[in-house]
């Protein structure tokens, strides 16, 4: 999870209600549990980033646990309603309860 | 331009034609969706062209599309020094996007001091080992590809234009030979896929012309960035060949050939396909 | 023009297929099926009847490669404190494991629109389950078709 890197995009200013798109991206191999070792035949066990919260000052907006059928680098675009200006902060989990975050501001005018 | 390649153009040109009406099928009615002229030039298309559409839309938006993952490592990478010298990428070459434009276009460039071709990866190392006096990139590692990505996006929307003539003609009559030799327990060359049956089925697949110019790109089969090397070992896997080495001067010769097939197509790096 | 013969066709399917079977990425695996999917859906809506309507999906018809196959949903609803929708399930009937995400909204989405990426093993239905504040169900289900493609190494 050190290694994962996060991108997303927020649109810098919006105004008041208006409704925005924001999309994000992890780079994470998204490990299935499923897949065998081919020289080995063990099983390669499963680590995948189970959840993503984006949360806009402190506010939950969206939140989603992830399954292994998610793809390899996981990708989430999303919607949000323009309140404040502030902060939308965005947090991937793996299994092994590390984290990732990254934050973005947003001037609301 | 000599009278052969006149005439392996004209070759090419008519097996455009014949593919076009053979492959009028699936092949044509995914090749023409959608607007993408600026991905042909002349008779030649890049793969963008023969991939899906929702392919096309992962490459479409450089948030959508997880290259970019690689791209912003390699942005970093190219202003941190390593090395004894204290050297980065930045020290010498100052802003990628200004020196590093056009790039893509020239590569595998002939060297006078190796007296042979070299390819980006290549030349990304030399300048490691030589200039920042740190330890070179493994061919297929993330920094590599990132830095590599990193670079040929500097071209984006450039055509690509290799140098085949002078120093660089000897590479690429080799080059050229190693597309059109069969090789593998299958006994097919390069061509037979990609040149002969570009927009045919081969089973699920449906045959691209094999162009480089997105490279290193997407591949939704590997889940990450690849190189074209990586590609062409692949390729030679498949007809049950032994692949040759990562930077081996039989890849890098016949990245020259690719790419003058592509002459003329747009620089896409990094690509996104399947 | 040296066209492939019958037989290269047919000897280039042959390694191709071999291909394919060692890189799946699902192997050897009991498929979910429809009945577990349901059991699934059930645990989450408990005996809440299932409306169609109100929640529409965006899927390919036909996916290039079951690795990274886009799937993108909306939900008619005002988004506000009191007609908002909660969450969305989405489920692939043919995976190992039928729960592909659970994504839960709030009024401060503005919209119950998301799009996001998935691993499908093979051409199987897609389910997305919309539970809304008051309670009430709605599903859609789409189905794909998987393409075991993608030739090289």
């Amino acid at each position: 999870m050190a290694k994962s890197k996060a991108r997303v995009k927020v649109p810098k200013s919006a105004k008041k209600g208006e409704i925005f798109q924001v999309k994000t991206l992890i780079s994470h191999k998204m490990e299935s549990g499923q897949r065998k070792n081919k020289k080995t035949g063990a099983k390669i066990p499963r680590m995948i980033i189970n959840n993503f919260t984006c949360t806009y000052n402190g506010d939950m907006v969206i939140d989603c646990d992830w399954f292994p059928s998610i793809s390899a680098n996981p990708y989430l675009a999303f919607f949000v309603k323009a309140d404040k200006s502030g902060e939308l902060a965005f947090k991937w989990t793996d299994d092994n309860g590390k984290t990732v975050e990254k934050t973005a501001s947003i001037t609301v005018n | 331009m000599g009278i052969e390649q006149q005439g392996l153009k004209r070759h090419l040109r008519l097996g455009t034609i014949i593919m076009a009406l053979i492959g009028v099928g699936l092949g044509g009615s995914i090749a023409n969706a959608g607007s993408d002229d600026k991905y042909r030039a002349g008779d030649r298309s890049s793969g963008y062209t023969y991939a899906a559409k929702e392919t096309r839309a992962m490459q479409d938006d450089d948030f959508a599309n997880p290259a970019y993952i690689w791209i912003d490592q390699g942005e970093a990478l190219w202003s941190t020094a390593e090395g004894a010298a204290g050297k980065s990428c930045s020290t010498c070459h100052d802003d990628a996007a200004d020196t590093m434009k056009g790039v893509a276009t020239r590569y595998p460039a002939y060297d006078k001091s190796l007296g042979k071709m070299k390819s980006t990866e290549q030349q990304i190392n030399i300048c490691r080992v030589k200039q920042m006096q740190a330890k070179p990139f493994k061919w297929e590692s993330s920094q590599m590809l990132s830095m590599t990505a990193y670079v040929n996006s500097q071209s984006r929307g450039m055509a690509m234009n290799v140098k085949v003539d002078g120093a660089a003609a000897p590479f690429f009559e080799k080059g050229k030979a190693f597309f059109n030799e069969r090789r593998g327990q299958l006994n097919m060359a390069c061509k037979n896929c990609h040149e002969d049956n570009a927009g045919n089925m081969a089973r699920a697949n449906l045959l691209s012309e094999g162009q480089s110019t997105g490279f290193p790109l997407y591949r939704l089969k590997w889940q990450k960035l690849g190189s074209i090397h990586r590609r062409f070992r692949g390729c030679n896997k498949n007809v049950r060949a032994k692949p040759y080495g990562y930077g081996s001067d039989e890849y890098v010769n016949l990245e020259l050939y690719v790419g003058w097939r592509g002459r003329g197509l747009p620089i896409e790096t990094p690509a996104v396909r399947n | 023009m040296t066209a492939l013969s019958r037989r290269d066709v047919l000897r280039l399917s042959g390694a191709g297929a071999a291909a394919f079977v060692a890189s799946s990425l699902l192997p050897n695996l009991a498929a979910a099926d429809a009945a577990s999917t349901a059991a699934a859906i059930k645990k989450i809506i408990g005996s809440k009847t299932l409306q169609q309507g109100r929640i529409t999906l965006e899927l390919p018809q036909i996916a290039e490669n079951g690795n990274t196959v886009p799937v993108g949903f909306e939900v008619q609803s005002p988004m506000i404190g009191a007609d908002h929708v909660k969450a969305v399930h989405l489920f692939a009937e043919g995976n190992p494991e039928p729960s592909v995400a659970s994504i839960r909204f709030s009024p401060a989405s503005g919209r119950a629109k998301a799009a996001t990426r998935m691993r499908l093993a093979k051409t199987q239905n897609i389910i997305a389950v919309a539970e809304m504040s008051d309670g009430s169900v709605y599903m859609a289900k789409t189905e794909v078709k998987v393409t075991i493609g993608g030739c090289g190494g």
